[in-house]
């Protein structure tokens, strides 16, 4: 086995290269580039972390602007519904209002027409009997040939009215 | 793989072979040896590697997708292992992680088919050593700088009768003491014997070839089947021997920093 056979002539240069070239490895590679490679894993771990907590921070925000959004909305609503409320009851009493009025209105009126309709009926009745005394007083004038006056023959005609 | 009178030897690619004399240190030859040069490969790869994720965009390309995977994978491992302490470790159990990874999948590629020798660092014991020795000397530094005396209790677990506590200490001790050994043996061997296998199969694809086609319908067919089921399972070697490396090396460390 060479690595044995050879090993006394060999030692001092194989101890002294790996030496040198562990020496480098060491300080070069070992002390020089891994601490920035690891600084480079560090500092991106650092930012990943550091955007994952600014997007919680703005999930958080913004579930609180939607929360009050809502409460907003809500509040609106219930007033709008109030609003409503309020201009329905208006109008329904404005409209009872005026339906009274007009009630009052048409009741005078017809009142007054029942009115008219009764007198002008009375009127009518009152010709009818001076109308029928005259014609019985000349009836009762054709036949017995006695003279009924105005008066006798307006009270018989009424009387005669009344009876039907 | 040398072939010396048609005999292929599975253990030529372990071999360290010198490329330019190099230097003397204290009586050793500091050569530049093959071994030298994938070790530079594997950092110069590793390198490459990690400046693909250095762009440090916000919203991550593929690349840089793949660096930070390797980097979160480790982050993780010391949090769960260390906890909050282990962060100041990540950087060496990044590098060792990412050393020993590179060195076993570049000894793994098939750079042969380019003419180049393909040669696995992390195959030799003396490379394993150096880096079980580095993590059990941090695992003792840390250790006693933090709880000075106090850091050999950790031999004694908790509820032990007083009684056992010298057989107990003596076996914790021992366990302790088997660390870095275990810790680079498991390493080496792995390594070492993925490879042994494949070249001896591919021994036999080309020795079985060479005797005569219907051999090779025979043998040197199943052997190549074989061939890319146990490379593919190398590959996965190579990774689960990196990650075990590094998660007992955190292991050992977590002793040091967090004393029961």
């Amino acid at each position: 086995m060479p690595q044995i056979d050879q090993i006394a002539a060999t030692y001092g240069s194989q101890i002294f290269w790996l030496l040198l070239t562990f020496g480098i490895t060491f300080f070069v590679i070992g002390l020089g580039m891994f601490p920035k490679i690891q600084g480079t894993v560090d500092a991106r771990d650092k930012r990943i972390a550091d955007d994952l907590e600014a997007a919680r921070t703005a999930n958080v925000t913004a579930d609180e602007l939607e929360e009050s959004y809502r409460v907003k909305m809500e509040n609106d609503r219930s007033d709008a519904q109030a609003l409503v409320e309020a201009s329905k009851a208006k109008a329904n009493a404005a409209a009872e209002k005026r339906k009274a009025k007009s009630n009052a209105d048409i009741a005078a009126k017809v009142a007054a027409a029942e009115a008219d309709i009764k007198a002008r009926a009375g009127e009518a009745l009152k010709e009818i009997e001076t109308v029928s005394a005259e014609v019985a007083q000349d009836m009762v004038a054709k036949i017995s040939g006695a003279k009924v006056t105005k008066a006798a023959a307006l009270k018989e005609t009424k009387a005669a009215l009344k009876h039907g | 793989m040398a072939t010396e009178e048609g005999k292929i030897d599975p253990m030529y690619q372990f071999e360290v072979q010198t490329i330019f004399e190099g230097f003397s240190l204290g009586g050793q030859q500091i050569a530049l040896t093959n071994s030298a040069v994938w070790m530079m490969v594997s950092v110069i790869a590793l390198w490459a590697f990690m400046l693909g994720g250095m762009k440090r965009e916000l919203v991550p390309g593929r690349w840089q997708m793949m660096v930070e995977g390797f980097t979160g994978f480790i982050d993780n491992m010391m949090d769960a292992n260390i906890g909050p302490a282990g962060r100041k470790y990540a950087p060496y159990v990044f590098s060792l992680f990412m050393f020993i990874l590179f060195s076993n999948v570049l000894g793994l590629l098939p750079v042969g088919v380019l003419g180049l020798h393909p040669f696995t660092v992390t195959s030799h014991l003396t490379v394993t050593g150096v880096l079980a020795i580095l993590s059990f000397s941090i695992v003792l530094i840390v250790g006693f700088a933090k709880h000075k005396l106090h850091f050999f209790s950790l031999f004694i677990p908790d509820g032990t009768p007083l009684p056992m506590i010298p057989f107990i200490f003596i076996v914790e001790l021992l366990s302790f003491l088997v660390r870095p050994f275990s810790l680079a043996l498991r390493l080496f061997v792995a390594m070492t014997a993925g490879h042994i296998l494949l070249k001896v199969l591919a021994g036999f694809v080309i020795n079985s070839s060479n005797a005569g086609a219907g051999y090779g319908v025979l043998v040197g067919i199943p052997s190549f089947a074989l061939m890319i089921g146990i490379s593919a399972l190398e590959l996965l070697v190579a990774v689960v021997q990196a990650y075990v490396f590094a998660l007992l090396t955190s292991l050992y460390i977590n002793d040091a920093e967090n004393l029961h």
